[in-house]
């Protein structure tokens, strides 16, 4: 796929159609197998402190559980539901008002049971962080497979 | 201190727990608000369709579910606790215990350690039965920091 073909795919997928992703705004802008970028752009509906217009630390927790997730989708080889099992976030400094933030997702190590993610938040700069995430998502959980959930298994067949 | 939060502390004086989550922008966003109807403070997040993340269960973005998690310690500070500011969360842990269904959800803080600087707090969420959580959580906040 070409890259811009590709990321409007895992755009569709990843957040136009997962009604929360699509709330929040959250842009797919970069993604390889095991990595997953994306930016969320400020607004004043996610702001948690009225008086210096900071986003509120869950507004990034969805979007930090979203592109990890992507992360791991990016792995699969078959299509396979799979849930969120914990998410740790450190929050290590404000995210500055009515800048866009970026989150990178990466998906180290994925075995049948669980997928390990780490997934930093910046503005620009993955070395000065607003937060740095660990996750872990259960695999080959309940339900259909989404859409979304069965892209890794795509990306390995039309990898060069 | 700024108006916002000169009106909150009216507000927690008063006993008026709507004007909380009108304080927060986020929360108001996301259908958030505390409530002591049962003699315990709660915060509910209202169900609405844009909080799903699996189309096909369907269940409730997980991100929503730490979020609801992160605002009712927030409420729970804020109305526990003589703040100067808003507690600034330092790191949350979430642990995901089952999927979400699409009804309203409900999470209750407890302080675990109150430090000078630092607070400690745990945080359960669930749905129609309290004995079933969806979600269960770990969060440290800064409280009465300098800016």
């Amino acid at each position: 796929m070409a890259d811009e073909l590709k990321l409007s795919v895992f755009q569709a997928w990843f957040s136009d159609t997962i009604p929360q992703n699509k709330a929040l705004g959250l842009q797919v802008v970069g993604v390889r197998r095991g990595v997953a970028t994306m930016k969320l752009e400020w607004q004043p509906h996610l702001v948690g402190n009225p008086e210096t217009g900071v986003l509120f630390g869950g507004a990034l927790t969805t979007m930090i559980d979203a592109c990890s997730g992507m992360a791991v989708a990016t792995m699969l080889t078959e299509p396979s539901p799979f849930a969120t099992l914990d998410l740790r976030i450190d929050y290590i400094k404000p995210a500055t008002p009515r800048q866009a933030v970026i989150a990178e997702a990466t998906c180290f190590k994925l075995t049948n049971n669980v997928a390990f993610t780490r997934a930093v938040a910046h503005h620009g700069d993955p070395d000065d962080p607003i937060a740095s995430s660990a996750g872990t998502f259960m695999m080959g959980t309940k339900g259909s497979v989404l859409q979304a959930q069965s892209i890794g298994a795509r990306l390995a067949k039309e990898a060069p | 201190m700024s108006l916002r939060l000169d009106r909150l502390r009216k507000a927690r004086d008063a006993g008026d727990l709507a004007a909380l989550a009108e304080a927060i922008p986020y929360a108001q966003w996301m259908g958030m608000a505390p409530e002591n109807s049962t003699g315990e403070l709660l915060t509910r997040m209202r169900y609405k369709p844009e909080l799903i993340g699996n189309t096909h269960l369907p269940a409730l973005h997980g991100g929503t579910i730490g979020a609801l998690m992160e605002m009712a310690a927030i409420f729970h500070l804020l109305w526990e606790l003589d703040n100067e500011s808003l507690p600034k969360i330092v790191n949350i842990t979430v642990d995901y215990l089952r999927s979400g269904r699409p009804v309203d959800t409900i999470a209750k803080a407890t302080v675990t350690k109150q430090g000078r600087r630092v607070v400690n707090v745990s945080v359960e969420a669930w749905q129609e039965d309290r004995s079933r959580p969806v979600a269960a959580a770990q969060i440290h906040f800064l409280v009465n920091a300098a800016p």
